[in-house]
């Protein structure tokens, strides 16, 4: 079964490359994105049977490659992210139709993305070395190719490009590096190699290694400070394109982390997850503060993803740390909440690009400040995603609310039998986790309420349109998801557990238990059920309903014109956009954002008492890649500059560094 | 989920809604009364609501469907958490529904969508007031998550009836350190997310000064009757749950009638006591601005911070 839905979905993926290449512009975009969504369905269900308990699918093709061959090993820990991508591909693929027909329906993007989706979903299921970092970059140079999609009119392409490119390949390095390593000390290129052999691994290997597998993967995963690709390529990327990376691609970088750290290497001293945690906390701070302030909607979702995967990162350093030292019921709990996290992100994610994506298609600007009065315009997508923003809130009772709760109870129950390092980071990450999710609401309701709430603030916005009829299928099938997952989390119970015992180095124990609708975990005695807090919050509505109803005499609505505060007038540009709503919160972060601020006043000739205009600028840099990486680049243009010197263009000189090298290759080869 | 756990979360949320604006009233008596007014009678809420209900629903042009739904998630978001908060009983069916996690996230909830309301009405006031309140409750946040941990470490579960039956077996943890620092913490974050003085002024008629005013500015008749019952249920379920989460006594813990009226009894008294409490304190202080509000939640989370590490260094 799993092995036929993986045959089926490289033969889907295969005939849509094929279909991308071959067939004329309206029927390549359709054929596509149906045969792209089926591969994508066919990954998830195989990922579906796998955690469903159908054991572990393994197969070996040892020729494929002239030096090594490609190993699958498709468990419980692969399938719950196959099925991450899977919620979010096969929607997305399906949004891709009408998407594409009014934008990137070149042959090359349509090549590039089912080639995307289907090595999102082979990087978990490779079993050996060889196989991972040939799907790892796969997947890299595809999603580079997407990100490229409209170079020809957009120069942002270009740079954004150019940073994604620089900062996967930097990934890539470490990744192997990391892996070389390790097979050679563990003496395997097989995953099941690897762990027989893995004791073999000094300590400091060890620790050298797990390093290494934290800034090549932290890097994809785009934690601070390797975020800085995130809010260039994904605001140009391809709207359901920017969804798959953002919802699916990025959680590999934490799929990698704990297959390599925790299963592969079977997990290490306490400081493996200290340090995994720092990231994830400075991680999620400082990806909301960029998203709160950020008024491009695509780049807010970008930088709301590095947030997301702060928390994630949490989850799974706190489940270390737990581990390390000796609570590993606990540790459970903690990996379950990021695992779960995953697959909610997923979906929240992914439906809030796909409605950023429904925006720009109809009105031709991600800028929220140029946006509103949407929700009348476009209804559907208007209702998606307020789904979305109240998911990704982690408001009950949506999906993302479960999710922060589980990794809530994970981190408050772990102090009464723990070392001190616990119980100095437990209360920190609380308050990060705690503070995240206050700005995430904030964030939400300034993208929500200026794109789709009150009057449009241009003319583009005012003659927005519904987008068509599959768009709109994608939407309504990822809120469809979100709510499901909300309702519903306990079906998970049995999943979780298996992904805990995949992943040998840090867990054991069932960390979900369910009685009926109620979520309980082990060993904490804390409980919870979101349908009937859905449920109770229904019989509430409908009873303040009935009661008013009941006491209104009169039941008609009359429209007037709002208040104004005596003014008669009413503009949209009196409207809080989404840099004035954001200013009171980034005034308090000030410290930490660094605002730069220039206000110009001209005054009238007649008299300078009199203001003819009043201009204000205000620009907020990102500061790792102000501080870090230009600084970085200016270095290696330097350096570049210098080594020129080498070569100027004298054919001595090159026939003397022939010989020099000769000699040089004599003398070492002797 | 017994029959009688579901009827002692109906009695809560009906008896909570119906005490809500009475509790108000009462806090206006003592503020006009200590201001030397006469001051409207304690029922003056009651009347005002129902006033309104029967008054028109009149509705601005530019809103939309957000507008329309925001008071009743608003109030069922209350209603919902009156029914988790022990008020009576440990006994409420809602106990294991939700969590004092879900109780926070639930009232965020409802302050997001009022903040939503706020924007849907295209002013610039209701921007402005929406701005104000997302800001303060984002930065309340860190501050009542790190309380809540406090109390359950000591207790080992976040779960509302079982950190109010652990304080009613060991009756000393209620005035331990962490109780202590815990309780100032959360009082400071009760005055912030209802709007009392110093943070915002329920009785302000100044647009500029307004936070929680500013976003219901648009709402008239029936809708702005469940906005405001809304906002007097909050007051009381926070109230509510610093009474009963650090002085628990007198709440039941069955569900027999006498025990339940014996603890209706003795939250009623918690509540006026620490309502005429919070009036009687408005009186003499003025509100401050709102870029100092930020450095009043900050000292707050250190109070909690506090409260963590005692707990667990004192234990």
């Amino acid at each position: 079964m799993v092995g036929f839905s993986l045959a089926l979905a490289a033969v889907a993926a295969a005939l849509a490359m094929a279909a991308g290449a071959a067939l004329p512009m309206r029927a390549r975009v359709l054929w596509v994105g149906v045969l792209t969504a089926l591969s994508a369905a066919a990954g998830g269900a195989a990922a579906v049977a796998v955690l469903a308990g159908s054991g572990t699918f393994t197969a070996n093709y040892p020729n494929l490659f002239p030096l090594g061959g490609v190993r699958l090993e498709f468990d419980a820990l692969s399938a719950i992210f196959v099925l991450a991508t899977a919620v979010v591909a096969v929607p997305a693929s399906i949004y891709g139709i009408g998407y594409s027909a009014h934008g990137p329906a070149s042959r090359p993007v349509q090549i590039a993305f089912p080639l995307l989706v289907w090595s999102v979903m082979m990087v978990p299921a490779a079993g050996n070395v060889t196989g991972l970092i040939a799907f790892w970059e796969l997947m890299a140079l595809s999603s580079l190719v997407v990100v490229l999609a409209e170079h020809h009119h957009n120069t942002e392409a270009r740079t954004a490009a150019q940073w994604y490119a620089a900062m996967t390949h930097l990934s890539l390095l470490a990744i192997v590096l990391a892996l070389i390593v390790l097979a050679r000390q563990a003496g395997g290129d097989s995953f099941a190699d690897i762990r027989l052999g893995v004791h073999q691994v000094g300590p400091i290997s060890a620790g050298v290694v797990f390093l290494l597998t934290l800034v090549g993967f932290g890097a994809k995963a785009g934690v601070v400070p390797f975020h800085v690709w995130l809010p260039r390529a994904h605001p140009e990327a391809p709207s359901h394109a920017s969804a798959l990376m953002s919802g699916a691609m990025v959680k590999l970088g934490v799929y990698g982390l704990v297959r390599v750290g925790w299963d592969l290497l079977g997990g290490g001293p306490v400081w493996w997850g200290a340090v995994v945690v720092v990231v994830g906390l400075v991680s999620a701070m400082f990806g909301i503060l960029h998203a709160l302030i950020a008024s491009d909607l695509k780049r807010l979702l970008a930088y709301s993803t590095t947030e997301n995967i702060g928390l994630i990162f949490i989850g799974v350093g706190a489940a270390g740390m737990f581990a390390s030292s000796g609570n590993r019921t606990l540790a459970a709990v903690a990996l379950a909440a990021a695992m779960l996290h995953v697959v909610n992100h997923a979906a929240f994610k992914g439906l809030l690009f796909l409605g950023a994506g429904s925006i720009l298609s109809a009105t031709g600007t991600r800028d929220l400040d140029r946006l509103g009065g949407l929700a009348r315009r476009m209804p559907v997508t208007a209702a998606t995603f307020a789904v979305g923003s109240l998911a990704i809130a982690a408001l009950p009772p949506l999906n993302g609310f479960v999710s922060e709760w589980l990794l809530l109870q994970s981190l408050v129950h772990s102090l009464p039998s723990s070392a001190a390092v616990v119980a100095v980071a437990m209360p920190v990450a609380v308050a990060v986790v705690a503070l995240t999710g206050g700005l995430a609401a904030a964030t939400f309701v300034k993208a929500f309420g200026t794109a789709f709430l009150a009057m449009p603030r241009t003319a583009e916005a005012d003659q927005a349109h519904e987008s068509p009829r599959t768009m709109q299928i994608g939407l309504v099938a990822l809120s469809g998801v979100c709510i499901a997952l909300a309702l519903a989390p306990t079906v998970f119970a049995a999943p979780l557990q298996r992904v805990a015992l995949a992943v040998g180095g840090l867990a054991d124990g069932r960390p979900i238990h369910t009685n009926g609708v109620y979520l309980q975990l082990s060993g904490i005695q804390a409980g919870l059920s979101p349908l009937l807090l859905a449920v109770g919050l229904m019989v509430m509505i409908v009873a303040a309903l009935a009661v008013v109803r009941r006491g209104r005499v009169r039941r008609t609505i009359r429209d007037i014109p709002a208040w104004g505060c005596g003014r008669t007038v009413q503009t949209a540009r009196m409207e809080y956009t989404a840099t004035s709503f954001a200013e009171p919160l980034q005034r308090v972060f000030d410290d930490v954002l660094h605002p730069e601020i220039d206000i110009d006043v001209d005054h009238r000739t007649e008299s300078r008492h009199y203001v003819q205009a009043i201009r204000y600028r205000m620009h907020i840099r990102d500061g790792f890649e102000h501080r870090l990486y230009l600084p970085l680049l200016a270095a290696v243009r330097r350096w570049g500059d210098r080594a020129r010197a080498v070569q100027n263009g004298s054919i001595h000189r090159y026939l003397a560094y022939s010989l020099v090298t000769l000699i040089v290759v004599l003398v070492v080869s002797r | 989920m017994s029959a009688t756990g579901i009827a002692v979360a109906m009695l809560q949320v009906v008896l909570t809604i119906a005490a809500a604006p009475l509790l108000v009233g009462m806090m206006r008596l003592v503020r006009a009364r200590l201001e030397g007014r006469v001051g409207a009678p304690i029922r003056q809420p009651w009347r005002d609501l129902r006033k309104l209900l029967r008054k028109e629903r009149m509705v601005s042009a530019n809103t939309g469907w957000v507008f329309s739904i925001a008071p009743l998630v608003l109030l069922a978001s209350a209603a919902l958490v009156a029914g988790i908060v022990p008020f009576l009983s440990t006994r409420s069916a809602l106990d294991q529904v939700g969590d004092l996690f879900a109780v926070v996230y639930l009232l965020l909830l409802g302050t997001v969508f009022l903040s939503l309301a706020g924007l849907d009405a295209g002013t610039a006031f209701g921007g402005m007031g929406a701005s104000r309140e997302m800001t303060i409750a984002a930065i309340a946040e860190p501050t009542v998550l790190v309380a809540i941990f406090a109390l359950s470490v000591s207790t080992g579960s976040s779960n509302l009836g079982a950190i109010v039956a652990a304080t009613l077996a060991h009756p000393s943890t209620a005035a331990s350190p962490e109780s202590l620092l815990a309780f100032a913490a959360l009082a400071v974050v009760t005055i912030a997310e209802t709007g009392r003085i110093p943070v915002d002024n329920p009785a302000t008629h100044l647009e500029l000064t307004m936070i929680h005013e500013a976003m219901i500015l648009e709402y008239s008749g029936p809708d702005l009757a469940m906005v405001e019952l809304a906002a007097h249920l909050r007051l009381v379920v926070f109230l509510g749950l610093l009474a009963n989460l650090f002085v628990p006594w007198g709440i039941a813990t069955t569900v027999q009638p006498l025990h339940l009226a014996a603890a209706a009894a003795a939250v009623a008294i918690k509540l006026v006591a620490l309502a005429a409490t919070i009036a009687a304190i408005e009186v003499f202080i003025a509100k401050v601005r709102l870029f100092r509000v930020p450095e009043l939640l900050a000292a707050s989370f250190v109070l909690a911070f506090l409260a963590v590490t005692a707990s667990f260094f004192l234990a």
